[in-house]
């Protein structure tokens, strides 16, 4: 199998962003995962939210780890740099990726086999680091790739395609997040654009560690009945805390959202998040509650998504190091090099 | 008859782990070097943290001999635990110094060697009623007697102990007394000084004191490297620790406070290595230090490092194995694992820096190795070159070197419209040219994976360009060859069919051991390997010796494995000398292991390549 490269030619209507890019800046290859995988709706909205923020494309590095969730960086943002690493590690390369250059967007993408399973202590790692990124779990609920095991986030008593119900407890990536202290967290689902590009858009501006978990279901092996990461399970199940837009502090845009139910959450660029709450007193600023409210839910069977945990003031690893400003990579000789005299004098504590 | 000797013996400190001798004993081996003559001391330490046995060598050596000698004339005995292990391992004639405080059964002495008994204890509970202070000064109670028995000036102890608490005055003065109080209890008790004694002496010139690990760190901080990652680990965790040390003093800008540098200390070694790659990935200069456990950790990373081409620096302090083997104990044992590392066809470079100058000279140097070369370079240590402190050359800097980044190419060259694809070989030498993320909005770009690719760095599992790809990997170890260190040749003092080939820390044991080899009228040619892949030299020199042996400090001799397989060598060529029980190897065991085994004179061909 060869990469595919994607034929170029342009609507002459088609929309532009304040960079004059339009979508296709912003496309990659031609997908070769399965005609209707959850993971091609996740890359079209991070295209779509890149493509609304009008961020540059060669400044955004993606990374990823192995599965068919890791494979899809190449189906999006071809003028970036993209990583594929190796089977659960993508967050330590990301890491250090981000430790070189501060001055890039990194984006993360996994998959809950990735990150749950071998990544797991990686993933952890990342979060509680603090790492500028925007983390995004493709959470299938099984090992696509390697067709169709249990995955370590598969819900106790999900079918297998065989029928066999899985007797292990499922790690919820959303609650290790909240406990590690990522200082932005959400859940959505691939079937929800409208959900999930305000909160791709967010947790991109966000200035620390941001995690999306999102629901994306396995058309090939976890799309039957008796599935708990189903298309159909999860339309029925998804109990949205609520919904968002995301209002560029660049070019603010209005929505009419009915009173009362509204909150602009601030970002550090002075972008916002509009929120319409729809789950009563939900507070997006209380970690802990978040975490209660998650469990009732999911002990009723359903699945919380929308904005969960929002740090207005988060700190990232490069503030904790007290790391230079300027990139680490673009530093030169004079910066990094102390020269002869310095060694001289080292040479002289050294007898 | 009692040892006499001046300026050349072995005295060993036998101490309980934790009582605060390290200090005392470094104490007295600086004292030495302050008199002029060369020392080479050794921490011979347990893998625990208190209680355990612990020794600490000093071999004072008028002949600057570098390796450890074997045997002991001297052994300060402070640890009832080991004594008789301790006294046993005097050598005959030698001297005994011990605690006198509590009696020794006469059966539990030696009529062969002298006993000097000291009551430290009473002496230490009369003058001090704190515990702590007793233990302390009780080790420079026995400093200062030692200063008696070996005629070492007090003075330049005192100096020393005024250097060390530069600061904290108030310490001075009780240390001064304390160092009296043994100097002058000798004086009267014993008739001083001993057979063994230091005699003033101009052998130290402007040469240096330090740790290999330090060594290499600050080579890291000189070799422009600005990202570490790393998980702590016996013997390699001081490297990175001097590292941050030596950046706080030498990479915070004094206006603004900003680090030029990141360390972070990862969740395992895994996850270091990741974060090397990251960062080497993305420009920045990387590296991670580990041991053996910590290389098998990372081998999957290593794999795709060299598929992939990213630069990465990874220093390993070799230690005993396998497995946990011998954490405290030194080895060349990860040879194999390091060359070879990760699974289907890998090479890797590797450097055997010998001691700190060339720790520090080879740990620079690997920076621009990785990035010119673009792959994991592997400085090779070991515990005894990291973990002891040693004599050497002053470390050196040009001013007018710059440090290479490489095949990098420019935003102003994609745009000036240089064609670019990432594994391309467009200068025949199998080095390609990549860009760093970010570099240009449209031109340059590619994508970074494990599987494999086109010279344009587009996804394929066709097997021609795979093929084609792993070629051009090979190139581009050859062109390491002219890159790697050269070896260094010491030739024999007579024409010879006998080659030895040694490297890292084994050199400074083989050094002597020619000397003692030519007294008993065995000449050999000797080769120091400073680099892998090998160059044509060492082929050479194997082809123009008879018989070849390979001197290492493991059991499975792994560089003559490398040696066979990669120069193509017949093994009946190449004869092992293995040392390998965790100790530094001797000149001594060099010595009677090569001349009980070699054959015949020399060859004109044995010459030819000395020329
Ligand atoms: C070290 C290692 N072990 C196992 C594999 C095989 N492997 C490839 S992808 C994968 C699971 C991927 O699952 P997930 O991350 O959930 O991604 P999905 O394919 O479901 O999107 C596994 C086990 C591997 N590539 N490397
Ligand atoms: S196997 Fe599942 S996860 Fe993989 S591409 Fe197909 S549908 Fe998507």
């Amino acid at each position: 199998m060869t990469y595919l490269a994607k034929p170029k030619f342009h609507h002459p209507a088609i929309e532009i962003n304040d960079l004059g890019f339009t979508h296709r800046d912003y496309e990659g290859a031609i997908s070769t995962l399965c005609a209707g995988c959850g993971h091609d709706s996740i890359s079209s909205a991070i295209m779509r939210a890149c493509f609304e923020l009008s961020l540059p494309p060669h400044r955004i590095a993606k990374l990823s780890g192995i599965g068919c969730s890791s494979k899809t960086p190449t189906y999006f943002l071809g003028q970036s740099h993209g990583f594929n690493s190796v089977h659960g590690r993508m967050p330590s390369v990301l890491t250090g990726a981000n430790l070189a250059n501060r001055d890039l967007i990194y984006l993360g993408v996994s998959g809950d086999g990735d990150s749950a399973s071998i990544g797991f202590g990686q993933f952890a790692h990342a979060i509680r680091r603090a790492v500028n990124m925007t983390y995004i779990v493709e959470n299938n609920g099984v090992y696509g790739l390697t067709k169709g095991q249990f995955s370590a986030t598969s819900d106790k008593g999900s079918k297998s395609k065989k029928g066999v119900a899985n007797a292990d407890s499922p790690i919820d990536m959303v609650a290790i997040a909240l406990q590690l202290g990522a200082t932005f967290v959400a859940r959505s689902f691939s079937g929800d654009k409208g959900q999930l590009v305000p909160l791709i858009k967010a947790a991109l501006e966000h200035k620390g560690a941001a995690f999306i978990d999102c629901i994306s279901p396995c058309i090939a092996f976890n799309n039957h009945e008796g599935s708990t990461k189903s298309f159909d399970y999860v339309r029925a199940h998804n109990a949205a805390l609520n919904s968002l837009d995301f209002l560029s502090g660049r070019a603010p845009i209005t929505a009419d959202y009915a009173e009362g139910a509204m909150q602009d959450v601030t970002l550090h660029d002075g972008s916002a998040i509009r929120l319409r709450k729809l789950a009563g007193d939900y507070d997006i600023h209380d970690r802990s509650a978040a975490l209660t409210h998650l469990h009732r839910l999911a002990d009723e069977g359903e699945i919380g998504t929308g904005l969960i945990y929002l740090d207005e003031a988060p700190s990232d690893m490069h503030a904790r190091l007290g790391t230079a400003t300027k990139p680490l990579n673009a530093l030169g000789d004079r910066d990094l090099v102390p020269g002869a005299a310095a060694l001289a004098k080292i040479n002289a504590s050294l007898r | 008859m009692p040892i006499e000797s001046v300026n050349d013996f072995v005295i060993r400190f036998a101490n309980v782990n934790g009582s605060g001798s390290a200090s005392a004993n470094l104490l007295f081996a600086r004292s030495v070097m302050r008199m002029g003559v060369p020392i080479a001391p050794r921490n011979i330490f347990p893998s625990n943290i208190q209680g355990l046995p612990t020794w600490y060598e000093v071999r004072i050596t008028e002949a600057g001999h570098l390796g450890a000698r074997g045997g002991v004339d001297m052994m300060v005995a402070m640890n009832p635990q080991t004594w008789d292990k301790d006294v046993a391992s005097i050598e005959s004639g030698g001297y005994l110094f011990y605690d006198s405080s509590r009696p020794i059964p006469a059966s539990k002495l030696r009529e062969d060697i002298t006993v000097i008994g000291m009551p430290l204890t009473d002496i230490c509970n009369r003058e001090y009623s704190d515990p702590r202070q007793r233990q302390l000064f009780k080790n420079i109670i026995y400093v200062g007697a030692l200063a008696a028995l070996l005629d070492i000036d007090p003075e330049e102890v005192e100096k020393l102990i005024g250097d060390q608490f530069k600061g904290k005055e108030k310490l001075i003065a009780p240390n001064f007394k304390a160092l009296r109080m043994g100097y002058d209890y000798a004086k009267t008790h014993f008739s001083c000084p001993l057979g063994i004694r230091v005699r003033r002496a101009d052998l130290i010139g402007d040469k240096i004191f330090v740790e290999g690990n330090a060594a290499a760190a600050l080579g890291a901080v000189y070799g422009g490297a600005t990202v570490c990652a790393w998980y702590p680990i016996t013997p390699s965790t001081s490297l990175a620790e001097a590292y941050e040390r030596y950046c706080g003093r030498l990479r915070v800008d004094p206006a603004t406070g900003e680090k030029k540098y990141g360390i972070v200390q990862a969740e395992d070694e895994i996850a270091a290595i990741g974060m090397v790659v990251g960062a080497g990935w993305n420009g920045a200069r990387a590296f991670t230090a580990t041991s053996g456990p910590g290389i098998s950790l990372m081998q999957e990373f290593l794999g795709l490092a060299y598929f992939a081409e990213i630069p990465a620096v990874i220093f390993d302090v070799q230690r005993g194995g396998p497995s946990t083997g011998m954490p405290t104990r030194t080895q060349q044992s990860d040879v194999l694992l390091c060359a070879y590392a990760s699974h289907g066809d890998t090479k890797h470079v590797l450097l055997f820096p010998r001691g700190p100058h060339e720790a520090f000279e080879f740990g620079a140097l690997a920076f621009d190795l990785a990035d010119r070369l673009q792959t994991p370079i592997f400085v090779m240590l070991d515990l005894d070159t990291g973990m002891n402190q040693h004599l050497c050359a002053p470390f050196e800097w040009d001013d007018k070197r710059h440090l290479d980044r490489g095949k990098v190419m420019t935003a102003e060259e994609l745009e000036a419209g240089k064609e670019f694809g990432r594994y391309l070989d467009v200068d025949g030498d199998g080095i390609p040219y990549r860009t760093y993320p970010g570099a240009h909005p449209s031109k340059g770009s590619f994508f970074t994976r494990g599987t494999s690719r086109d010279r344009y760095a587009r996804y394929t599992e066709e097997g021609g360009p795979y093929q084609d790809n792993m070629e051009r990997l090979l190139r581009k170890f050859d062109t390491a060859k002219r890159h790697v260190p050269a070896p260094v040749l010491q030739p024999a003092a007579k024409p010879t069919r006998v080659g030895v080939i040694h490297y890292g820390s084994t050199s400074f044991a083989m050094d002597e051991a020619m000397l003692l080899l030519t007294e008993r009228g065995v000449h050999v040619d000797a080769l120091r390997v400073r680099g892998f892949p090998f160059s044509h030299e060492v082929t050479d020199f194997i082809a123009a010796h008879e018989q070849v042996f390979v001197v290492e400090q493991n059991r499975d001799a792994q560089l003559r494995t490398l040696l066979m397989v990669e120069c193509g060598v017949d093994p009946a060529q190449l004869t092992p000398v293995l040392h390998y029980d965790g100790t530094p190897i001797t000149a001594r065991f060099i010595a009677t292991s090569i001349a009980s085994k070699t054959i015949g004179a020399p060859t004109p061909e044995a010459r030819k390549v000395l020329s």
